[in-house]
């Protein structure tokens, strides 16, 4: 039977080995794969600055981006091709909470700048390369 | 109790059922927002109560831990705990941090990383906080003689997950990189060393309760650790299939996080063949009840309804829908929650001396709570399949789909009042306990495994 200390080496053995696979990959992934699926060049002045107001403002804690947040509103990976840059904008600097389904968004009120630097964050997360997500729904064609 | 300075223990435990309380009161609000009543929004928008909700779940999980941590030492090392009084001090500094942090997320002050809002002046806070902790835990073994396993395994676990906490405070401009750090942090704990923490918290329940061998509860405590980390480091890859990481991670996180579900199959066939081959049977029945739920309840919310997600091809469909909310609600009850309730469960009675264990008070909070999880599972895991088919798979908008579901937030509603009454009936019963006493010293002799 296993001993104590056998089960010991399993652990120690696993836990270091597959450590190093893992950080060996983290480092790939970080220095080559991530700059180049989210097309590092094309993150200007304005996409960093929409994505601090991302950030500040929480909006994960409705959406999902890249699935992940929270939800309660719509995933906003492709809004930028759904909704174009004046609904969003239109969206961002209102002063009365955006509802058109009677489900309320915070009203930000945005200046114009900040309505701008958020679309262009959108525009660039819509072409970062996710590997097929989100999906096209397979059944669509199936309904008549 | 053994030592006096365990008593400490306590104050973690009376923070973490003030905060699963206030946690809950939020989840409502949550709840009834989907439905349309949102009369809070000004005050308390979707996106606060989350917040709340979810960083109130880490700390009063976090102050469990630390609970265990205070009481479980000294009791291992035979040691009192060294600084009693900075221990004091770093639970009161964690509920000042704790209620700073909830305050400033209803005045939009955070930062919008899910599980990691807490802005990061704050982190630091948090840090100095757990290393003091740390500093007192590993203060206690370092003078002790006695290591024990189960000591050793949890306090690797929580000098690791405090360790792990650093990579999710680093600034990066490309949102995806910051996702890929932020699962450092939620991955690694939860899937990685929180874990540990509960291998060696259950062993620790188990040599109590049962009064099985400590040597042969220890060996196979290292066999489940080691398949936790030789499945979930590279099982962080089921986070990185779609969030702008390379292509490699569909093949490396399907393949280990598929394996993940065995170390919680380990957990629950461990402390079922320890239940059955131990002789004793300890008189303190409901935290055999909690001690053997939580190894039976995670491998249902995390094995396997992990696993039900958990592969590329699903996941394309179902990442970021309810199905992810009904695996979260179950995984998290079943591993951490159920956890902390059953360490507390045998540790109460220990520090006051009174014995309000087999009532029928700790028995409805026990079978009400786990009833009214498993119900909002199933309200959950309706929404989710719901979601998947409609939105995902038929092609519907998303705010379309989303009025679909408002029966299934009833059925949530009805079965999370059954869940609260359940956790409201403990924290009466946890009350009632009253405070720990000195007198109580020595008395655990009578409760024994017998
Ligand atoms: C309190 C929750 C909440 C927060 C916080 C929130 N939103 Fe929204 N948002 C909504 C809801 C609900 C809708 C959909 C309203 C409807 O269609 O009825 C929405 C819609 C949108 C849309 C249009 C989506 C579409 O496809 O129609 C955009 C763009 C958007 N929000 C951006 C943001 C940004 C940017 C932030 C952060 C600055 C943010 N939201 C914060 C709730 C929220
Ligand atoms: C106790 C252990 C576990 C806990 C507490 C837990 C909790 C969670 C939580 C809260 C999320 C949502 C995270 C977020 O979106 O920010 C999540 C996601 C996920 N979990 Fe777990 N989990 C556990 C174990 C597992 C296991 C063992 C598996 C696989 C077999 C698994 C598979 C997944 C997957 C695939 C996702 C991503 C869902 C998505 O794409 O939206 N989990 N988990
Ligand atoms: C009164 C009981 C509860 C209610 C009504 C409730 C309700 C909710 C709701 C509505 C959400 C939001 C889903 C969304 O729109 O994004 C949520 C999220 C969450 N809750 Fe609860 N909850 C309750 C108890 C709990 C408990 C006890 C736990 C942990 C043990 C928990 C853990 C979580 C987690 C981890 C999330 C994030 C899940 C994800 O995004 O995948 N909740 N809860
Ligand atoms: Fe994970």
């Amino acid at each position: 039977m296993l001993s104590k200390k056998q089960a010991l080496l399993f652990f120690l053995g696993g836990t270091i080995m597959f450590s190093i696979i893992f950080i060996a990959l983290s480092i790939d992934t970080v220095a080559k794969g991530i700059p180049q699926h989210t097309h590092e060049e094309n993150m200007t002045k304005a996409v960093v600055a929409g994505r601090v107001l991302w950030d500040e403002n929480n909006c994960m804690g409705c959406h999902t981006l890249m699935g992940e947040g929270a939800y309660y509103a719509p995933e906003l990976t492709k809004v930028y091709d759904r909704q174009g840059p004046d609904v969003i904008k239109a969206i961002l600097t209102s002063k009365v909470p955006w509802a058109p389904h009677g489900r309320k968004m915070v009203a930000y009120g945005f200046s114009d700048q900040e309505a701008e630097n958020l679309i262009a964050f959108f525009k660039w997360i819509g072409e970062i390369d996710l590997n097929g997500y989100p999906a096209p729904p397979p059944l669509k064609n199936k309904l008549k | 109790m053994k030592y006096k300075t365990q008593k400490v223990a306590y104050w973690a435990f009376a923070l973490s059922m003030l905060l699963i309380i206030l946690q809950l009161t939020y989840g409502f609000i949550q709840a009834f927002a989907h439905l349309g009543y949102d009369g809070l929004h000004e005050w308390i928008p979707f996106n606060t109560s989350m917040a709340v909700h979810k960083n109130l779940l880490v700390v009063w999980i976090l102050s469990g831990f630390m609970g265990a941590a205070y009481y479980i030492i000294p009791d291992e090392s035979d040691h009192e705990l060294i600084f009693p009084k900075l221990a004091y001090l770093q639970l009161a500094a964690l509920a000042v941090v704790g209620v700073i942090a909830v305050v400033g997320f209803h005045f939009n002050w955070w930062e919008g990383r899910k599980f990691l809002e807490i802005p990061r002046e704050l982190d630091f806070l948090v840090v100095v906080d757990v290393l003091l902790f740390l500093f007192i835990i590993l203060g206690t073994l370092w003078k002790a003689k006695k290591r024990t396993t189960t000591a050793m395994i949890l306090s690797v676990g929580l000098l690791a997950a405090a360790l792990l906490y650093l990579p999710g405070m680093i600034w990066f401009d490309n949102h995806a990189l910051d996702s890929f750090f932020r699962w450092w942090v939620v991955h690694l704990w939860v899937e990685g060393v929180w874990e540990l923490i509960m291998g060696g918290i259950l062993a620790y329940l188990l040599i109590k309760l049962t009064g099985v061998d400590r040597e042969v509860i220890e060996k196979w405590l290292y066999v489940i650790v080691g398949l936790t980390f030789l499945s979930g480091i590279l099982g962080t890859g089921h986070h990185y299939y779609y969030t702008g990481a390379p292509s490699y991670w569909l093949i490396i996180g399907g393949i280990f996080s598929a394996l993940e579900p065995l170390a919680f199959m380990g957990m629950a066939l461990f402390a079922l063949n320890m239940y059955k081959k131990g002789e004793k049977r300890h008189p303190n029945k409901t935290a055999i009840n909690w001690t053997l739920g939580t190894a039976i309840v995670s491998f249902a919310g995390a094995g396997l309804l992990g696993l039900a997600h958990t592969l590329p091809q699903v996941n394309l469909y179902t990442h970021g829908t309810f199905v992810t909310a009904m695996h979260g609600h179950l995984a998290f009850w079943g591993a951490y929650g159920m956890l902390v309730f059953a360490i507390i469960t045998y540790v109460m009675p220990n520090l006051t001396g009174r014995k309000l264990y087999n009532n029928s008070l700790s028995s409805y909070a026990f079978w009400l709570s786990l009833i009214g999880m498993l119900g909002m599972v199933a309200a959950f895991a309706a929404m989710g399949v719901t979601q998947v088919a409609l939105e995902r798979r038929l092609g519907m908008a998303f705010m379309d789909v989303q009025a679909e579901l408002k029966p299934h937030f009833w059925v949530l509603v009805i079965t999370a009042s059954i869940f609260t009454i359940g956790i409201l009936l403990y924290v009466w019963n946890f009350i009632k306990f009253g405070l720990p006493k000195d007198e109580a010293i020595g008395m655990e002799d009578k409760f024994q495994a017998i």
